[in-house]
């Protein structure tokens, strides 16, 4: 009985190995917020990849690739439909390209469930982190803890004495702010949280004004964060109470829209445009020639998830359906990185270094970020250790 | 603590005052026209786009809010002439289903024209950074301050326009009993004209006045319709003094009543707690008050008909 199981097992393995031919062409479900105040984000990680696409003669891991873009509009009910389209019309190999968590979480069991893989070119929430890590997600860009974490640290080791936080109302949102927290332990003067995609911060400004903190952290990706930083500038705040912000609300896109009341603003990120690698200086220069901005966060992490599904897939041969081999190149391939070197952890999200950036005023009078320090070496996120896949 | 109140109460102030000029509209429309305009808010966006788009080529502030109120409302007495009209004559139900129709078809236009993007309107630079009102202590944006203004002065104008002129009067006639008015001699069919495009002008000037502030972009005008609703029921239908309380009411609440609850919360919890249901509890006060609205004065604080 014993050996029949294991012969039947054998057959099974042998059988499951040998039918798995080499795919002929790669499907990319590319499902990212394309529309409203947080497109920009959106449109900046689907650039980034389509660029690495072009950048790799169309081919990801040697396959000809068709990236299959969609729209989720900011909105989970959406996002939905459209990863329903993916796995049974469309019939996807892997996806990519959400924005937001919630919208993240709110798909991620559809994906997971049909087995399909996910690199995830942002949202990192900590809800797949930890105990609900899974064989078949991974993220690209950090755990949504980790930029919250370097800006802690930093802000410990500035010395800086009370510090008012405020973040919108979901679950990036109490990630980043207790992220923060966990390296920063002098005085939260206030913690406030505002609704999603809200657009008037008045009332949170005046509150952030009396709490009387020696600064402010404010986590606010996309318009959020362009509109809270141009009515804080009018405020005059900027002066009194500095802005530390995540790299999100320190980006290319935010300096572009808000302009040079931005000067001075703190942000951490794992990525910085003048990183030196070889990587970098192409992505840099080909996405500014490409689209007219200057690359974001957002944009070299979409070109990063291209980059490592060239890698794994490259593992493979191009045997997308032999699943298990296709896991197995994703945790352990070295891809190349505009960041130069990470690897990923047991739980499929990144360890690699954080810095700090500063939005300064350059030769020319615009304003743009520069490289000021590193802040931490090979972090590893918080919620790992509970992960047992 | 005094003040953060008082800066909490100009937010409440400006807040209530650009509610009011989307409410003004919306009231006369329904009370006069008796159609549910749900498409009311998408007037208030394109006026907002038609700003920014006259911004980036005249790069002149003024002229492109002046221009913007124009043109939104010459689409307002457009699509009176020719949907509203016979919309008029139908049921509710049908007014809903054909506005917001309307909605979607004016989001996805706009989104055509001017990309799905939000567009930005920047802060006139004679306007932009803080007031010093209390000497280090209470500092106001004065574009905020100019928003007040503004929002006063039209407020004052429509009461003179409504109170004290024949346009105003008639108006008032239509208002309260439509029917009666046509047979006592008022034209009543420009006049809907003239009050159409009347709202739209104001829905422009609330959204070119709002842009710089917060992004102008595609779906806009929904989230801000359903406070102006809330102030057209907790007013009166019909009655520009209704709308005009009631603005103020929901601004307060919602601003004042925000910080009010978030410290009494504190008392009791943990700050973070405190900050996430403050907001929750003063949006649900606004949606209370109607209530408590609807069922001691059904007809609303003010009401137009008598």
């Amino acid at each position: 009985m014993h050996h029949m199981k294991k012969i039947a097992l054998g057959c099974a393995m042998l059988l499951a190995a040998g039918v798995v031919p080499a795919a002929d062409a790669l499907k990319i479900g590319m499902m990212t917020t394309l529309s409203g105040p947080a497109s920009g984000l959106g449109i900046d990680i689907r650039d980034g990849f389509d660029l690495a696409v072009k950048h790799l003669g169309g081919k990801l891991g040697g396959l000809p690739t068709e990236v299959i873009t969609a729209d989720d509009a900011q909105n989970p009910d959406t996002a939905k439909q459209i990863t329903e389209r993916f796995l049974k019309k469309d019939k996807i190999d892997i996806a990519t390209g959400v924005v937001f968590s919630n919208i993240m979480l709110a798909v991620a069991p559809a994906f997971i469930g049909a087995e399909t893989f996910y690199i995830s070119a942002n949202a990192g929430p900590s809800q797949l982190a930890g105990e609900g890590c899974s064989p078949y997600f991974f993220n690209v860009a950090w755990q949504n803890d980790n930029l919250h974490e370097a800006m802690g640290k930093r802000v410990q080791d500035q010395g800086i004495k009370s510090v008012a936080l405020l973040a919108p109302n979901y679950p990036a949102g109490k990630d980043a702010l207790t992220g923060f927290k966990r390296f920063y332990k002098g005085d939260i003067a206030d913690e406030i949280y505002s609704k999603l995609g809200q657009l008037d911060y008045s009332a949170e400004i005046a509150q952030i004004r009396a709490a009387g903190a020696d600064a402010v952290y404010i986590f606010l990706p996309g318009g959020m964060g362009i509109n809270f930083i141009k009515q804080y500038a009018q405020s005059g705040m900027m002066k009194k109470v500095p802005i530390f912000a995540p790299g999100f609300s320190g980006d290319e896109d935010v300096v572009k829209a808000v302009g040079p009341a931005m000067e001075g603003l703190y942000n951490t990120t794992h990525w910085y445009r003048e990183m030196d690698n070889p990587a970098n200086k192409r992505f840099v220069a080909d996405f500014e020639k490409e689209t007219g901005r200057l690359p974001t966060l957002y944009a070299s992490q979409g070109y990063d998830a291209a980059l490592l599904i060239d890698a794994a897939v490259k593992a493979v041969g191009g045997k997308v359906d032999d699943k298990a081999a296709l896991r197995k190149a994703f945790e352990t391939v070295k891809a190349p990185s505009v960041r130069g070197e990470y690897r990923l952890g047991n739980n499929h999200y990144p360890i690699q270094p954080y810095y700090l950036r500063q939005v300064v005023k350059n030769a020319d009078g615009s304003v743009s970020n520069k490289f000021v320090a590193k802040v931490m070496d090979a972090h590893v996120d918080a919620y790992a250790k509970d992960c047992k896949m | 603590m005094l003040y953060l109140l008082l800066e909490q109460g100009l937010n409440g102030l400006q807040y209530g005052l650009m509610l009011f000029l989307l409410a003004a509209g919306l009231t006369l429309v329904f009370g006069i026209m008796d159609v549910i305009n749900l498409a009311h808010g998408s007037l208030y966006m394109i006026g907002a786009f038609l700003a920014a788009a006259f911004y980036q080529h005249l790069e002149n502030y003024l002229a492109a809010l002046l221009l913007a109120i124009l043109a939104t409302a010459l689409i307002g007495a457009l699509l009176e002439q020719t949907l509203y009209r016979r919309l008029q004559k139908m049921s509710h139900l049908s007014q809903v289903l054909a506005t917001f129709a309307l909605i979607l078809i004016a989001n996805e236009s706009v989104k055509i024209i001017f990309g799905a993007q939000p567009l930005m309107l920047p802060v006139p630079e004679m306007l932009y950074g803080p007031i010093e009102l209390v000497e280090d202590e209470l500092y106001y944006p004065r574009f905020r301050m100019l928003i007040i203004v503004v929002g006063v002065l039209v407020a004052l104008g429509l009461y003179l326009l409504v109170n004290r002129t024949r346009i105003g009067m008639w108006m008032r006639a239509g208002a309260s009993n439509p029917g009666m008015a046509a047979v006592m001699g008022v034209r009543i069919q420009p006049l809907f004209t003239f009050v159409f495009a009347l709202g739209a002008g104001l829905c422009a000037l609330a959204g070119a006045l709002l842009g710089p502030l917060l992004a102008v972009n595609v779906g806009m005008g929904e989230s801000i319709l359903i406070p102006a609703f809330e102030v057209i029921v907790i007013g009166g239908i019909g009655s520009m003094r209704g709308a005009l309380v009631g603005s103020l009411l929901v601004g307060m609440i919602d601003t004042v009543g925000r910080v009010l609850l978030t410290l009494l919360l504190k008392a009791v919890s943990d700050p973070a707690t405190a900050n996430s249901v403050g907001p929750t509890l003063a949006s649900m006060a606004v949606s209370l008050l109607m209530v408590a609205v609807l069922y001691f004065r059904p007809q609303g604080l003010f009401p137009a008909r008598g």
